[in-house]
């Protein structure tokens, strides 16, 4: 069964159409990879998963609950987190409260900790700042914060937008890196990018989104060996 | 990294004896003032105090959750009317509710003044309750205009509710209780109440809305909840600074120049001044505002100027202390804290500056 299912959502934007009943399923345990070009409707459709924008019509199933519709925190509370576009973390709070506040909504204390040290061993440079305040790190700082205090709610899946955006090489390379040693902890990762070379080698299985409909899905592979693909996301 | 955990341990310690220290000099200092000063230097000094609550209460909304809300007069008016009424002797009320009789629930109605205070800040609270769902739905100026405008109707209700508020002729008459030591008790109250409110880790949800408000949905809290906590929470102490300066004032209206926009843009001078956020930042703004208000009183009397005399400008200390804020703000943009606090770690950091600077 898909831990994550959706059905024919539609999204609007006012009077603007943005996602025009789109369906995918994501597998447990699996990255699966959403791409396409600027104004296609990725973002639209994580935050909509994540309950920060409200679909008009359709499905969004996790565990086999419908979900849409549900205020955010709840579906946080559900095991879904979003990693939002841009980083969004609290500059004027330090590293380490970025991180709690990942964790707000747990109880246990123990578990807190030692999601503390295991993100602290992927991420070795926030330790050495954690007392510092986010505003004052680096981009890919920021951007690995942004993960991290993902982390920190222990989520079942993860829902990444464009975590690579604005990154020096070395650093998507890394990011990349990290997604791949997040999933094999066993946590689902959906993930949004424009960057399509380096999403379809990490993942399992793609979608491409245009316009507010998906036109192609397949194995990542397979995606990445299409010619279409290849012509218009590629750059090949 | 358990003796890091042993001396962190040791400090919030000794920052604790050192605050209780504190707490306890500024108190002998009270006494001192309090047998050295005359009634009037008395009566700034409790309004100090007063606009302080006043201040801190406000900045929890404005500056830590960082929800612009413009309706803070309209919860001080709240208290100030609830716990007169309740202060005030029966006897005291049938003599000044003269056009309408007082409604016979409230004509009856005696307490004391810590029981009244304590009320006026439930009710000022539960009318934040009510108005919050609606007004903390909106965001950015629309929510500073709602309640702003929810201030006003409270007022005009004031003006109009005859029987319950003696409608234009005021509350007269009301027992003097605010002293010294009630109003600077009721400040220590507010501060420790939300200091610890900040510290906590509810406080932090508060500051990731005010840094992010979609980042902290995403992250799992509760938005709406947490606004209307920390916006029922202020109005409580709003409720009971309206307590405190209706016992100080003895008497209340409800003119636009006792609780009208005015007051909330009075409180918010002081909380910008002090730096938004911060909540030592709130005290010393408005204590500074309490201060300069009275101070520059001497602007207002005749003077003479090149061997010419000039007769007294009324509100000539308003502009000058305009002017003042004019020129403090371009110097300290995020006013005179920012959003830092005074802390026992800071305070230690100077002194090692000073000593260091000193030996050389």
């Amino acid at each position: 069964m898909s831990i994550l299912e959706i059905e024919g959502l539609h999204v609007y934007y006012g009077a603007i159409h943005a996602i025009k009943g789109i369906s995918f399923k994501v597998e447990p345990g699996k990255i699966v990879t959403l791409i396409g070009a600027n104004g296609a409707g990725k973002t639209t459709t994580l935050s909509t998963i994540a309950g920060l924008i409200k679909p008009r019509r359709g499905k969004i199933i996790y565990n086999g609950q419908e979900i849409q519709g549900l205020p955010p925190h709840a579906i946080n509370r559900m095991g879904i987190c979003l990693v939002p576009e841009g980083r969004r973390i609290f500059p004027n709070l330090t590293v380490m409260e970025n991180l709690m506040m990942g964790a707000y909504n747990r109880k246990d204390k123990n578990g807190v900790k030692q999601d503390l040290e295991w993100v602290f061993s992927l991420f070795p440079r926030l330790a050495e700042r954690k007392n510092q305040l986010g505003g004052t790190l680096s981009g890919g700082e920021q951007q690995m914060l942004a993960i991290s205090r993902g982390l920190m709610s222990r989520p079942k899946v993860m829902m990444m937008d464009e975590p690579s955006l604005g990154l020096a090489p070395i650093l998507v390379e890394e990011v990349f890196e990290i997604i791949k040693k997040i999933n094999k902890e066993g946590v689902t990762i959906l993930l949004v990018e424009q960057n399509a070379v380096g999403a379809l080698k990490i993942s399992d299985y793609g979608y491409v989104l245009e316009t507010g409909n998906i036109t192609l899905e397949g194995h990542s592979k397979e995606l990445l060996a299409n010619e279409q693909v290849k012509k218009a996301y590629l750059g090949l | 990294m358990v003796t890091a955990m042993r001396t962190m341990k040791e400090k919030t310690r000794r920052d604790l004896t050192l605050t209780v220290l504190f707490v306890i000099f500024v108190a002998i200092l009270l006494q001192v003032a309090n047998v050295k000063f005359d009634s009037y230097q008395k009566q700034v000094l409790s309004l100090m105090a007063i606009y302080g609550i006043m201040a801190v209460s406000l900045n929890l909304v404005n500056g830590i959750t960082g929800v612009f809300s413009l309706g803070h007069a309209g919860f001080i008016l709240l208290g100030a009317y609830t716990s007169a009424l309740l202060t005030i002797p029966p006897e005291q009320k049938a003599m000044i509710f003269i056009i309408e009789p007082a409604h016979p629930f409230i004509a009856n109605l005696h307490t004391d003044f810590f029981t009244a205070t304590i009320v006026a800040g439930g009710i000022s609270a539960l009318g934040a309750f009510i108005i919050g769902f609606p007004v903390l739905r909106l965001s950015g100026d629309y929510l500073a205009i709602a309640s702003l405008g929810f201030s006003e109707v409270l007022r005009i209700l004031a003006l109009n509710l005859q029987s319950i508020t003696n409608g234009s002729l005021g509350l007269k008459g009301i027992p003097n209780h605010t002293n010294i030591w009630w109003s600077w008790g009721w400040l220590l109250v507010t501060v420790l109440f939300i200091v610890s409110l900040v510290k906590s880790s509810y406080g932090r949800a508060l500051l990731a809305i005010r840094e992010n408000p979609i980042a902290a949905e995403a992250m799992g809290i509760n938005v709406f909840k947490h606004t209307l906590l920390s916006f029922v929470i202020s109005a409580f102490f709003a409720g009971v600074s309206g307590s405190l300066y209706a016992h100080w004032l003895t008497t209340i209206d409800p003119r636009i120049t006792t609780f009208g926009p005015v007051l909330t843009y009075y409180v918010l001078i002081m909380v910008v001044l002090g730096g938004l956020g911060s909540v030592s930042g709130s005290i010393i703004g408005a204590i500074l505002f309490a201060f300069l208000m009275e101070w520059l009183r001497m602007f207002e009397q005749p003077f003479t100027l090149f061997g010419r005399q000039y007769p007294a400008i009324q509100g000539m200390r308003m502009l000058v202390l305009s002017v003042l804020f004019v020129v403090t703000m371009i110097v300290w943009k995020r006013g005179l804290f920012g959003r830092a606090e005074i802390t026992w770690d800071g305070i230690r950091k100077l002194m090692k500056k000073f000593r260091r600077s000193g030996s050389r």
